[in-house]
């Protein structure tokens, strides 16, 4: 979630990632699903999901990200929505264009979807279907924006880029503006879950990333007039992390689809973090009380050189689990800020990126 | 007049919501990924941005409701319409 203007001036949790199910017809090498996937048996059911978002919005919510895998393979994703919408939350659908015809996405747009948003792979049909691993998904996805477009919904088109296609960003910008779109975000892949396993074959050179990012800004005020364009680049080639999830525990939560509450999509490859159920436990207790959430709140548990740096409250050390990824300890800086100790990690991975077979997930 | 007409009728796109927020203690403009914090002055533009009032009426209604300048009211909702259709959010 960006929160764009002044984030100093919100305040509590204010979007859930409801991760409805792991099940997916697409199999993205880039994947920010766990490389162990839970499975369809251990799913919450409508009503539990239907209590997540009144806590939701009782705990101050505002917006719901429903997403998976893919959220069409719920058959109750309408009533899920419905849910959402009535707890006063805004939802926006994460979805690979798999699953939703027009009538489904009727009944979606009946029961209070604000926003699709749809992935696209790239702007050359063979090559994204490659990346996607599913033939003819290039062209559902185009068929179901132009019928997002058609009812009036807004669509963003999310182009997930990498060294396959970051060639073609300026492309894809123009097919989000083609099929209709008013937003579209270029969004680097990251390196979690298993675009971690693939990041040999994912990860552009650093050229790669120096050409794409002045031709982005110029095709983004060439139509600036039709389309806003959100763009992130890897956070391997900057000189300061990220402000993961505006914070470890500070504004956003995630809910797998077997209803255990994460701090982020990656919390569980942090070691020994100790994660708390919707099934048991009420989200409010969850988000106030629960080790993992309290694990990386505030700047207590920081070291140096984060501790003493001017930066510490507005990037909050970067991310937790990528420090743990690539130094080896979920209390580290995180290792793409240049004061890391540990920061030749990252270049010695960006200067090795090269040609490699994806693995595709199951 | 920054190229914006005063007889447009500026409209919130369909995904873009204005909300109270208890949490947030006041409005909040919700959109695609995004939120921003409204003030009541804010509020009070956008809610009458319907796609029905025009940009003059709109001016003339709040004028008449704070009993406020008309040049000055018309530059500050200008200046928030302006924002929002750059960010895509408002339609004019």
């Amino acid at each position: 979630m960006t929160v764009i203007g002044h984030p100093a001036i919100l305040s509590g949790p204010i979007g859930i990632l409801a991760e409805l199910t792991h099940r997916c017809p697409l199999a993205c090498p880039y994947c920010s699903n766990p490389l162990a996937l839970e499975g369809r048996e251990t799913e919450l059911d409508t009503q539990t999901w239907a209590r997540v978002f009144r806590e939701a919005g009782a705990l101050g919510v505002l917006q719901a990200h429903l997403s998976g895998g893919e959220p069409a393979a719920r058959r109750d994703l309408a009533e899920i929505t419905k849910a959402a919408n009535e707890a006063g939350i805004y939802t926006n659908l994460i979805t690979s264009g798999i699953g939703i015809n027009r009538d489904r996405l009727k009944s979606l747009a009946d029961a209070g979807l604000d926003h699709v948003q749809i992935s696209i792979q790239d702007s050359e049909a063979a090559s994204a279907d490659r990346i996607a691993g599913y033939q003819g998904a290039f062209r559902r996805k185009q068929e179901l924006a132009a019928e997002v477009v058609g009812s009036g919904l807004m669509l963003t088109v999310n182009m997930v880029v990498h060294r396959a296609n970051i060639e073609r960003a300026p492309a894809m910008v123009e097919l989000a503006v083609s099929l209709g779109a008013r937003r579209v975000e270029i969004a680097h892949v990251q390196y979690y879950g298993w675009a971690l396993k693939n990041r040999a074959a994912l990860m552009p050179a650093r050229e790669q990333v120096e050409r794409a990012v002045p031709l982005v800004e110029e095709i983004a005020r060439r139509h600036k007039d039709r389309i806003v364009i959100d763009a992130v680049f890897p956070d391997y080639f900057a000189r300061y992390p990220k402000a993961c999830v505006g914070g470890w525990g500070r504004r956003s939560l995630n809910v797998t689809p077997s209803g255990k509450v994460l701090p982020c999509h990656a919390a569980e490859t942090i070691p020994d973090l100790e994660f708390w159920s919707v099934r048991e436990r009420s989200l409010e207790e969850i988000w106030n009380k629960s080790p993992a959430f309290q694990a990386f709140r505030g700047t207590d548990w920081m070291q140096e050189p984060c501790r003493s740096c001017a930066r510490r409250d507005r990037d909050f050390g970067g991310c937790r689990c990528q420090a743990f990824a690539l130094a080896g300890d979920a209390r580290a800086a995180d290792p793409v800020c240049h004061l890391s100790p540990h920061h030749d990690v990252v270049d010695r991975i960006t200067a090795s990126a090269g040609e490699a077979e994806y693995v595709y997930r199951g | 007049m920054t190229g914006m007409s005063l007889d447009a009728k500026p409209k919130l796109l369909r995904g873009v919501r204005l909300t109270q927020s208890e949490a947030q203690g006041g409005w909040v403009l919700l959109a695609p990924e995004k939120i921003f914090k409204i003030d009541a002055i804010g509020a009070e533009i956008l809610q009458r941005c319907d796609g029905e009032k025009s940009l003059a009426g709109i001016v003339a209604e709040l004028a008449s409701a704070y009993n406020a300048p008309v040049e000055q009211v018309r530059t500050d909702v200008i200046a928030l319409l302006k924002t929002l259709k750059e960010k895509q959010l408002l339609d004019l």
